[in-house]
């Protein structure tokens, strides 16, 4: 057993008042783990509000006629291997290896860039058939979750651009590496959100 | 100096584990790219599951939506697991009761909201024929 095992196989017993404040890391951590909680019940309302509202078309088209399962089927390919890539960037932030973060987020934002550029394509397709969010309640509520979550992905792509350039002017600080952390967890969650929009709103219509 | 330096480290590893971690650090996943694979994996094979859940005749028709429902809280599931490291360890109290919490509104909202729509519906419908 090493040291560092030791220490944390005893610390347990340390009483709860004698522990001290806990690093900024755990803090911001946890604190941004409730503003995504917050956000995820954001998109519960969106979720409830497209559940109530997916079978009233007012005469338009349906959600059968118009999703097309293999263009969603490669969104979701591309959100899955940006979760890991930025997994994989995350690791490498925390060994401070400079080019492999470079590499890793990169492709991360390519492939969240491609999702991107996917669902704008799909939105573009379905406005030009007339299916825009005023068509139907349906499509109202359509535009407003899938949208709600594009621009999460397009605040997530912006926010990637502006940490690279952080490790690129400031290195890796404790400060850039906390924010780095927070951005890996933002876009892991949305992912996690995505796998409900693929699910009720994409695989759900019928 | 040295000595110093590892008394530092192991002191800070002692403050961290005595007051929990935050979401995505987890003492025994951390610093695992395996464990980003094995999630990959995992949630490649769900997403597939539901692809074809979805497309299928072989699957009872009416059945489908629940096995949708399963698939995705199961594909939720190893994200949570595999990509934010949450689990049920002494260290991460915190982020599985916020956790917890967020998953009781997020029902509470979306089920309150169904129940309470169809129940309208039944209610108030119109006879389509005068």
């Amino acid at each position: 057993m090493s040291a560092a095992e030791h220490a944390l196989a005893s610390s347990t017993d340390v009483p709860l008042s004698q522990r001290g404040p806990a690093p900024t890391r755990v803090v911001a951590g946890f604190g941004f783990w409730l503003f995504l909680l917050s956000d995820i019940v954001i998109f519960a309302a969106l979720f409830a509000a497209y559940s109530v509202l997916s079978g009233e078309t007012a005469g338009g088209p349906s959600g059968a006629e118009l999703f097309d399962h293999k263009h969603v089927f490669i969104e979701t390919l591309c959100l899955l291997a940006s979760s890991v890539t930025c997994g994989f960037g995350s690791l490498a932030v925390q060994r401070a290896e400079r080019p492999s973060v470079y590499f890793w987020m990169a492709l991360t934002f390519l492939l969240g860039g491609t999702f991107l550029a996917l669902e704008l394509g799909e939105f573009r397709d379905l406005l030009t058939h007339g299916a825009g969010p005023s068509r139907s309640a349906f499509l109202s509520a359509f535009f407003a979750l899938v949208g709600t979550h594009g621009l999460h992905v397009t605040i997530g792509l912006c926010w990637l651009i502006v940490m690279l350039m952080q490790v690129a002017t400031l290195g890796f600080r404790p400060m850039v590496a906390r924010r780095f952390f927070c951005f890996g967890l933002f876009w892991h969650a949305l992912d996690i959100v995505w796998v409900g929009v693929f699910t009720i709103v994409y695989l759900g219509a019928r | 100096m040295e000595a110093q330096i590892q008394s530092a480290q192991i002191q800070s590893a002692q403050v961290q584990s005595a007051q929990g971690e935050s979401p995505g650090v987890s003492v025994r996943t951390h610093g695992h790219r395996r464990t980003y694979l094995i999630g990959l994996g995992y949630a490649l094979a769900l997403t597939i599951a539901s692809f074809w859940a979805a497309s299928t005749d072989l699957v009872f028709p009416p059945g489908v939506p629940v096995l949708l429902g399963v698939l995705a809280i199961a594909q939720m599931g190893v994200h949570l697991v595999f990509f934010l490291h949450i689990s049920s360890a002494p260290d991460q109290t915190n982020n599985f009761l916020a956790l917890a919490f967020g998953v009781f509104v997020v029902a509470l909202i979306v089920f309150g909201s169904m129940i309470i729509m169809t129940n309208l519906n039944h209610n108030m419908a119109m006879p389509t024929t005068p």
